[in-house]
C-alpha cells in the first residue's frame, strides 16, 4: 500500500509539472493569434476608437509585458481560478462545471459501451475464426473504423430521427415537455441513443480488432496448452487464461480513450446539439472567448493526466509483472 | 519394452495429417509404439520429425482441425483416446496422463500465482475441499523439490526461474498422479546443471509413482541418462524402436547411427594449441554493469554482468567462454564487439584500447572483429537478398558494389553453398544454411577476430556438427582467431584451444581445453562436467569415423 502511496505521489508531480508546460504552451500558442482580445471587443463593440482600445487592454491588464500576463494567468490556473469570460458575462469554472456533467454522461456512456461491445464481439469473431460470424463481425468492424464520424451522425439522424421517427435528432431532452423521475431518465436516454452510438462505434471497432487479434495470439501460447493439459474446459481456457491475458493491450488503448472523454466529442456534440464542453470550446473559440477556451484546454488536460495514472495503476492490479516502484 | 501385462499406453498404427500443399500429408505415419509402468521411452529426432505431434495427438492437443489424427489409435489402459467423448477425453486429461511442455518460461499462466495453477487440476478432477486442496499443493511442491512451498504457492511464475518453473509444471502434471507422463523437451532450454536436477527429478518421481513416462528429446545424452527404451523417428516414421541399451551400443538404422555419430562428445578434442606472436585482442579487467528499470526521478537496479573479466586471444587460437544463462558470456562478446560499451577495463586489439572510443574511432575496428549470432532466424533481415546481405559491410566500408557482389559468391561457395542463392531471400533456407550465410556475412570484411555466440544452439544435431566443421576449415583456411561462446560443453570441447569458465559474470577457470576437461580445477567447473548427461555411455567406436567422412561431405544443396 505504501509502495502505491509513492507511486501517486510521485505521478502526481510529474502530472503537475507537465500540466504547468501545458498552460504555459496554450497560453502561448492563443496569444500567437492576430488580434488581442481588447481590439476583438472592441471592434465586436463598433468602436475602434483607439483610446478606448487602449482603456480596455489597461482595464483587463494586457498592457502589461506578456510574460507578466502569463505568469499571472499559470499562477491563477493554479490556485483553482481559471478567469472570467466578459462575453458571456461568467465565471470559467461555472461555465465549464455547467457543462460537464452532460459531457461525461454522452462520453463515459460511449466509452463503456465500446468497451463492452468491442471485447465481447473480438471475443467472438476470435472463437469463430474464419467462420462467417468472424468475416461478419470483422466487416463490421472495419466499416464502424472507416466511417467518418459526421456523416455516420448525419445517417443516423436521417435513418432513426427523419425516416423512422423512432429516436430524437438533437439536444439533451425535449424541450418543455417537462418530465420528472423516471420518464426523464427515460427522455434523456432516448436522446442519448444516437450520439453514444455515433462516438462509441470507432472505438468499438478498434477494440473488437484488438481483442480479436489478441485472442488469436495468446491462444497459440504454452500456458493455454498446459490448462487444456489439465483437462480444463474449453469455456474456462477462454475465460481464464485466454481472454485475461488478451485484455492487456485493449486496456492500453482504453486508457487512451478515456483520455479523450473530454475533447473527442466536440464534432458530436455538435452535430446532435448536446449542451456540453465540446460545443462550449467550439463556440469559444468562433467568439474568441479566450478565456473559456483555456480553462476548457486545462480541464481536460487535467483528465488526460489522470486517466493516464489511472490506466496505469489498473495494469498494476491486473498483470502481476508490472510493479510500482 | 514389452511386458506381460497391459501397458499403460499403446499406440497402434497412429497418423497424423498435415493441412494439404505442406512438404508431406502426414506429420506423423504409421507409428506403433507402447509404455508400460515404470518404464521410459524416449522418442528421439530432430525438427520436423513428428515427435512432438506424437505426444500432442495423444494429450489431444493438436491444432485442430489443420493437423489432425488421420488414422489409428491410442490406448491409455485399454481405452481408446481418439473415439472417446470430449468430456470423457478432458477428464483423462489430468487424471489418466500429465504433461510437461518445453519452454517453462511461456508454459505457466503469467497472471495466475502458482498454487492457483496446481489447484485447477484439482478442483477439477478430485473432491477435495479448499483445505484439502491446499495441503496437496504444499506437498506437490515440496514433492519437485521446491524451497518454501508456502511462499512460492502465492508467487506469480514471473518470480521464479527456468528450472523452478519446470518444477511448478511437473507439479502440475502430477497433481493427479497420473499412469502416464508426456515430456516434451522439457529440458532442453535449461542449463547443463537445472537439466540434470530436472532429470533426477523426473526419474525420482516417476520411480516413486510406478508411471510410464515418454520422454521426448533430441538429445542422444539424456537417452543415454533416463531412457529404458527408445523410439528414434524421421520425417514422421518410427525408423527404429527398441530397448535403450541396443539403440544406443548398436543401432541399426542408417539415420539412428548418423544421429549419433553427430553427438559431440566431450572426451575427443583437439590438440594443444601453440600461441605464437603477440596477441591478437587481450581483455584486462573488462567490467559491464546494467542499470535494470529505473526511469525519471528514479534510479534502477544494477547488475554486473561482467566483473574483472581478462582473457587473451592469439591468432588462429579458438578461446571458448562457456557458462550458464546468466553468467555473462554474451556481455562479454558484444562488449569486444563494440556492442555494448565496457565500463571499466581494457580490450586491446592490435596495440589499440577500443574501451572508451568514440563511435568514430571505433569504426576500422568493426572490420576486424565481426559476430556471428546465435538465432539464425532472427538475425538476417528478411526483406534483403543473400548477395545484399553478405556484401552490405564491405560496400559500407568503400567497396564497390559490383566487386562486393562477387565476392559475397565466392564466400557462399566457401560456405559451402551454392553461388546462385545469392539472388534469394533469407526465408528460402533452412536452419543451417542460414547460419552459413551468417557465417559468410561474418568474414565478408576480412575480419581478423570472429565472435561466434552460440552459433550451433538453435539447429539440430546433424546440421550443428555441420556447421561446426564448416567453422573449424574456415579458421584453418583463414587462419582466423575465434571467440566461441557456448553453453555446451560438449560442443567447447570439440572446437576450442582454450576454455574460460564464467560464473555471475566472472571467469572462475582459464586453460586448455585439454586442461580443463581432464584436471578442472574449480569446483563450479567440475559442477558443469558433471551435470553433462549421459557421461557413462560411450559413443561405439564403429560410428566415431563416421565423422570424419561426414565433415567432407559434399555441399548442402539448398531447396
Amino acid at each position: 500500500m505504501a509502495k502505491i502511496g509513492l507511486f501517486l505521489a510521485r505521478r502526481l508531480v510529474k502530472a503537475a509539472i507537465i500540466l504547468f508546460f501545458i498552460v504555459l504552451i496554450n497560453f502561448a500558442l492563443i496569444r500567437a493569434a492576430p488580434g488581442d482580445p481588447a481590439a476583438v471587443m472592441a471592434g465586436e463593440a463598433g468602436a475602434s476608437d483607439p483610446q478606448y482600445v487602449e482603456l480596455l487592454r489597461q482595464r483587463f491588464g494586457l498592457d502589461e509585458p506578456l510574460h507578466t500576463q502569463m505568469w499571472i494567468y499559470v499562477s491563477s490556473v493554479f490556485q483553482g481560478d481559471l478567469g472570467f469570460s466578459y462575453r458571456q458575462g461568467r465565471f470559467v469554472s461555472d461555465l465549464i462545471l455547467e457543462r460537464l456533467p452532460a459531457t461525461l454522461l454522452l462520453t463515459v456512456t460511449a466509452f463503456i459501451f465500446a468497451l463492452a461491445m468491442g471485447v465481447l464481439l473480438g471475443t467472438l469473431a476470435a472463437m469463430k475464426v474464419g467462420r462467417w460470424a468472424d468475416t461478419a463481425i470483422t466487416t463490421l468492424a472495419l466499416v464502424s473504423y472507416a466511417t467518418p464520424l459526421f456523416w455516420l451522425g448525419l445517417m443516423l439522424i436521417l435513418l432513426f430521427s427523419v425516416h423512422l421517427g423512432w429516436l430524437p435528432s438533437f439536444g439533451f431532452e425535449s424541450v418543455g415537455a417537462g418530465h420528472t423521475g423516471l420518464a426523464r431518465v427515460a427522455d434523456v436516454a432516448a436522446h442519448m441513443v444516437l450520439p453514444v452510438l455515433t462516438l462509441g462505434l470507432f472505438y468499438m471497432a478498434v477494440y473488437t480488432r484488438l481483442t480479436r487479434s489478441s485472442i488469436l495470439e495468446v491462444h497459440e501460447m504454452d500456458f493455454v496448452k498446459t490448462a487444456r493439459a489439465k483437462g480444463v474446459t474449453e469455456g474456462n481456457v477462454m475465460m481464464f487464461h485466454v481472454l485475461r491475458n488478451a485484455i492487456l493491450p485493449v486496456i492500453t488503448f482504453a486508457g487512451f480513450q478515456a483520455g479523450h472523454l473530454i475533447g473527442g466529442s466536440i464534432l458530436v456534440e455538435t452535430v446532435f446539439a448536446w449542451p456540453g464542453i465540446g460545443r462550449l470550446a467550439f463556440n469559444a473559440l468562433l467568439q474568441r472567448d479566450y478565456q473559456v477556451l483555456l480553462g476548457v484546454f486545462v480541464v481536460t488536460s487535467i483528465l488526460v493526466l489522470l486517466f493516464n495514472i489511472i490506466t496505469d495503476l489498473l495494469y498494476t492490479v491486473i498483470d502481476p509483472r508490472i510493479e510500482v516502484e | 519394452m514389452s511386458t506381460a501385462k497391459q501397458p499403460v499406453l499403446e499406440l497402434r498404427n497412429l497418423s497424423v495429417s498435415l493441412p494439404p500443399g505442406g512438404d508431406r500429408p502426414f506429420a506423423v505415419e504409421q507409428v506403433n509404439l507402447r509404455v508400460a509402468a515404470k518404464e521410459i521411452l524416449c522418442i528421439v529426432g530432430e525438427s520436423g520429425s513428428g515427435k512432438s505431434m506424437v505426444a500432442h495427438a495423444i494429450m489431444g492437443l493438436l491444432p485442430e482441425p489443420h493437423v489432425k489424427v488421420a488414422a489409428g489409435e491410442a490406448l491409455l489402459n485399454g481405452e481408446n483416446l481418439f473415439t472417446m467423448s470430449r468430456t470423457r477425453q478432458r477428464q483423462v486429461r489430468g487424471v489418466g496422463m500429465g504433461m510437461i511442455f518445453q519452454e517453462p518460461m511461456t508454459a505457466l499462466n503469467p497472471l495466475m500465482r502458482v498454487g492457483e495453477q496446481i489447484e485447477e487440476a484439482l478442483r477439477l478432477h478430485s473432491d477435495l475441499d479448499g483445505r484439502g486442496r491446499r495441503a496437496r499443493v504444499l506437498e506437490l511442491l515440496a514433492d519437485v523439490g521446491l524451497p518454501n512451498p508456502e511462499d512460492l504457492r502465492r508467487s506469480y511464475p514471473f518470480r521464479l526461474s527456468g528450472g523452478q518453473r519446470q518444477r511448478v509444471m511437473i507439479a502440475i502434471a502430477l497433481a493427479l498422479e497420473p499412469d502416464l507422463l508426456i515430456a516434451d523437451e522439457p529440458t532442453t532450454a535449461l542449463d547443463v546443471t537445472t537439466q540434470k536436477q530436472i532429470l533426477d527429478l523426473i526419474r525420482k518421481v516417476q520411480a516413486e509413482k510406478g508411471m510410464g513416462v515418454i520422454f521426448i528429446t533430441h538429445d542422444f545424452g539424456v537417452v543415454a541418462e533416463i531412457a529404458d527404451s527408445v523410439a528414434v523417428m524421421q520425417h514422421g516414421r518410427c525408423v527404429e524402436y527398441a530397448r535403450a541399451e541396443q539403440v544406443l551400443n548398436r543401432p541399426e538404422h542408417t539415420y539412428t547411427r548418423e544421429l549419433i555419430a553427430a553427438v559431440p562428445h566431450y572426451i575427443e578434442h583437439r590438440e594443444d594449441f601453440v600461441r605464437e606472436g603477440t596477441a591478437l585482442l587481450k581483455a584486462d579487467s573488462v567490467r559491464k554493469v546494467f542499470q535494470v528499470g529505473g526511469g525519471f526521478l528514479r534510479r534502477g537496479r544494477e547488475l554486473i554482468a561482467a566483473d574483472n573479466v581478462s582473457l587473451t586471444i592469439h591468432p588462429g587460437e579458438t578461446v571458448g567462454v562457456v557458462g550458464e544463462s546468466g553468467s555473462g558470456k554474451s556481455t562479454l562478446g558484444r562488449c569486444i564487439v563494440g556492442l555494448h560499451k565496457a565500463d571499466g577495463g581494457r580490450i586491446v586489439f592490435q596495440g589499440t584500447d577500443l574501451v572508451g572510443l568514440s563511435r568514430k574511432a571505433f569504426r576500422p575496428f568493426r572490420k576486424d572483429v565481426q559476430m556471428v549470432f546465435q538465432d539464425p532466424y532472427a538475425s538476417l533481415n528478411p526483406r534483403y537478398r543473400v548477395a545484399d546481405i553478405i556484401s552490405q559491410g564491405p560496400i559500407a566500408f568503400g567497396t564497390p558494389r559490383k566487386k562486393a557482389h562477387e565476392r559475397a559468391r565466392e564466400l557462399l561457395e566457401l560456405v559451402g553453398l551454392d553461388a546462385s542463392v545469392a539472388r534469394r531471400f533469407p526465408h528460402e533456407f533452412s536452419g543451417g544454411q542460414r547460419q552459413r550465410i551468417s557465417i559468410a556475412r561474418a568474414l565478408a570484411l576480412d575480419p581478423k577476430l570472429l565472435i561466434a555466440d552460440e552459433p550451433v544452439s538453435a539447429l539440430d544435431v546433424s546440421v550443428q556438427t555441420q556447421v561446426l566443421d564448416l567453422l573449424d576449415d574456415i579458421r584453418y583456411q583463414l587462419g582466423l582467431a575465434m571467440l566461441f561462446i557456448t553453453h555446451d560443453l560438449r560442443v567447447a570441447a570439440q572446437v576450442c584451444d582454450t576454455i574460460a569458465v564464467m560464473q555471475t559474470g566472472r571467469i572462475v577457470e582459464l586453460g586448455t581445453c585439454r586442461d580443463v576437461f581432464s584436471n578442472p580445477t574449480h569446483s563450479y567447473t567440475r559442477t558443469l562436467l558433471d551435470a553433462i548427461p549421459g557421461q557413462q555411455w560411450e559413443i561405439p567406436a564403429d560410428l566415431r569415423h563416421l565423422r570424419g567422412e561426414r565433415a567432407r561431405r559434399p555441399r548442402e544443396v539448398s531447396r
